[in-house]
């Protein structure tokens, strides 16, 4: 393969496919989505095949998984599912999101504030949440109220030791300019702090979504069969493979689209200079 | 005649009028004793330099005279009222710029007049003269990451500028930039104290860069430190700068410094 281009390169008698090359890495450097598009492509054609050979009875092809996921869309199983999964979630997700930074911001700023409270948040993620997510059934029955509350026992101690170390770790120096200058703490906080902090207070926010969408998970395959883990368990009782990956396939999708926007939204509104590079 | 003799006189007496004056300073972090009982007084309208080896306590000094951390002991008053804090009377140049990486030059040269509450129109007008002055025009929307180090001091020293304070303090303002860019600052400096006629404290640890632009420097000795020896260099300042640096004048008063500071380093 390789010596038959050179031989084409070397004769020179037909630059067509070499110029066809250069073309298409022009193409590329201009718009990089086309990587992700080509790695997405490798990364479903191996799927592909490992599903035609196949690997094992319970892994189907990426095409059928496609077609599976095509049907439950249509026959309004998947839009019931997330109408059910993306309630609690959501809901989880904003308060853990609110409290947590709340909290986190007011760590970092009060000693106080630090001795009461992050003694509670370092156990809480160091704890197995896995294992304590069935514990909210006793507690609270088997509904949105358990499953939201899963949600938060995964989505709030990460956001809040974020931010509180985002605080902490606020560069002194630009705090030392802002009272050089005068500006009261009201203005360090809300012109300084929280701007220095903020990427570091959103890494906690990305990964905290990333917890929230695991602890949905768990609650609905743990305690509360309902939702997409319901509809994963159902299809994997029932044997119908496809559709249970299309089901698990489908809720990645979602949290990676979810974490994306939030990136996006970040650079877009909060840190202006990281928009030009 | 005898009227404008007069005002002469009356204009050395201000000029020499201190307006800073710090008396008695001592600090100790913790049992580190930084400064022991500096007595000092800063001439209106001159370039004073704190010059003395690394960790003698001029940063320290500086901050404190700042209102930026308080002194164990001792008063500091600054036209003849005592320092409590930060004031609008005094701007801080910072030895690592202080710029916030998120706002554009613009934004972090009238950050100072955004504290206190200057319409935008009025922080605009004023911020582009400054900028202007230190010359970086065209950069007014660039993020400081897109600057160079030395642009970047440029941003700190017009935001100190545009809160229009009596007494600018720089600490090792051009300790990020290279052997050439100094020298333009060292003029640019020059210019800029001449243009605009504020008290100006200096920290380096350059002896050529302190004779180069002081009228007067302040030798403090290591930790803790005290003031050693205070020289006015008589160097004339309207020679080229390269003649400056070949003035005999100038070449003594280094030579003389170099005197002072040797037996610490031996
Ligand atoms: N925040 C602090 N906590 C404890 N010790 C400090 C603090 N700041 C300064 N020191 C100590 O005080 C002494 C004087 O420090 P300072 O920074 O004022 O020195 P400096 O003359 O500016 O030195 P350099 O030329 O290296 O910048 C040093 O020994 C330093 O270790
Ligand atoms: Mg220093």
């Amino acid at each position: 393969m390789s010596s038959s281009l050179k031989l084409i390169d070397v004769t020179g008698a037909d630059k067509a496919p070499v110029n066809i090359g250069q073309a298409l890495g022009r193409l590329f450097e201009k718009v990089p989505a086309l990587w992700t598009l080509a790695s997405l492509a490798l990364l479903f054609g191996a799927w592909e095949i490992a599903g035609l050979v196949p690997i094992s009875i319970a892994f189907p092809t990426f095409t059928s998984t496609v077609a599976a996921f095509v049907e439950m869309v249509l026959d309004g199983t998947m839009g019931h599912a997330y109408f059910l999964t993306l309630q609690p979630l959501l809901l989880g997700v904003a308060v853990s999101a609110v409290l947590g930074i709340v909290l986190g911001i007011l760590m970092g700023l009060s000693l106080k504030a630090e001795w009461l409270l992050a003694p509670v948040f370092i156990v809480l993620q160091a704890a197995p949440m896995a294992a304590l997510v069935p514990l909210v059934t006793f507690i609270y029955g088997i509904g949105l109220t358990a499953k939201t509350l899963a949600v938060i026992m995964l989505a709030l101690p990460v956001i809040v030791l974020n931010s509180y170390k985002a605080v902490r770790h606020v560069n002194p120096s630009l705090v030392a300019m802002c009272r050089s200058f005068q500006g009261t703490r009201l203005q360090q906080i809300m012109k300084i702090i929280i701007p220095d902090a903020s990427p570091v207070i959103f890494a906690g926010l990305r990964l905290g979504i990333a917890a929230g969408f695991i602890g949905v998970m768990l609650a609905e395959l743990l305690i509360t069969p309902t939702g997409v883990g319901d509809l994963i368990t159902y299809h994997r009782s029932i044997a119908n493979y496809a559709h249970m990956y299309a089901a698990v396939a489908s809720i990645i999708v979602v949290s990676t689209v979810t974490l994306a926007a939030l990136q996006w939204f970040e650079i877009r509104f909060l840190r202006p200079e990281k928009r030009k590079r | 005649m005898q009227q404008a003799a007069r005002s002469t006189i009356k204009a050395a007496a201000t000029n020499d009028e201190a307006i800073v004056q710090v008396r008695g300073i001592d600090k100790t972090y913790g049992d580190i004793e930084a400064l022991r009982n500096v007595d000092l007084e800063f001439s209106r309208g001159k370039l004073t330099t704190l010059l003395g080896p690394s960790g003698c306590g001029k940063t320290t000094l500086l901050k404190i005279i700042a209102g930026l951390v308080p002194a164990t002991a001792g008063e500091i008053r600054v036209n003849g009222r005592v320092v409590t804090g930060p004031g609008p009377e005094r701007a801080f140049v910072f030895q690592d710029f202080a710029l916030m990486p998120w706002a554009t030059v613009m934004r972090n040269v009238a950050f100072g007049l955004e504290l206190r509450g200057v319409n935008a129109a009025e922080r605009k007008r004023i911020a582009t003269h400054y900028i202007e002055e230190v010359g970086l025009v065209g950069f007014e929307d660039k993020y400081p990451h897109e600057l160079s180090g030395g642009m970047r001091q440029r941003v700190g020293i017009a935001r100190a500028f545009s809160v229009n304070a009596d007494v600018l303090l720089l600490d090792e303002p051009f300790s990020a930039v290279d052997e050439q860019n100094r020298r333009k600052f060292q003029e640019d400096l020059l210019r800029l104290v001449d243009l605009e006629k504020k008290t100006f404290i200096f920290v380096t640890h350059s002896i050529e860069e302190a004779v180069y632009v002081s009228d007067r420097i302040v030798l403090l000795s290591p930790r803790p430190g005290r003031i050693s020896q205070i020289i006015d260099p008589k160097i004339d300042r309207s020679a080229s700068p390269d003649d400056i640096r070949r003035d005999p004048g100038y070449l003594n008063t280094v030579e003389e410094i170099w005197d002072g500071l040797r037996h610490y380093v031996d």
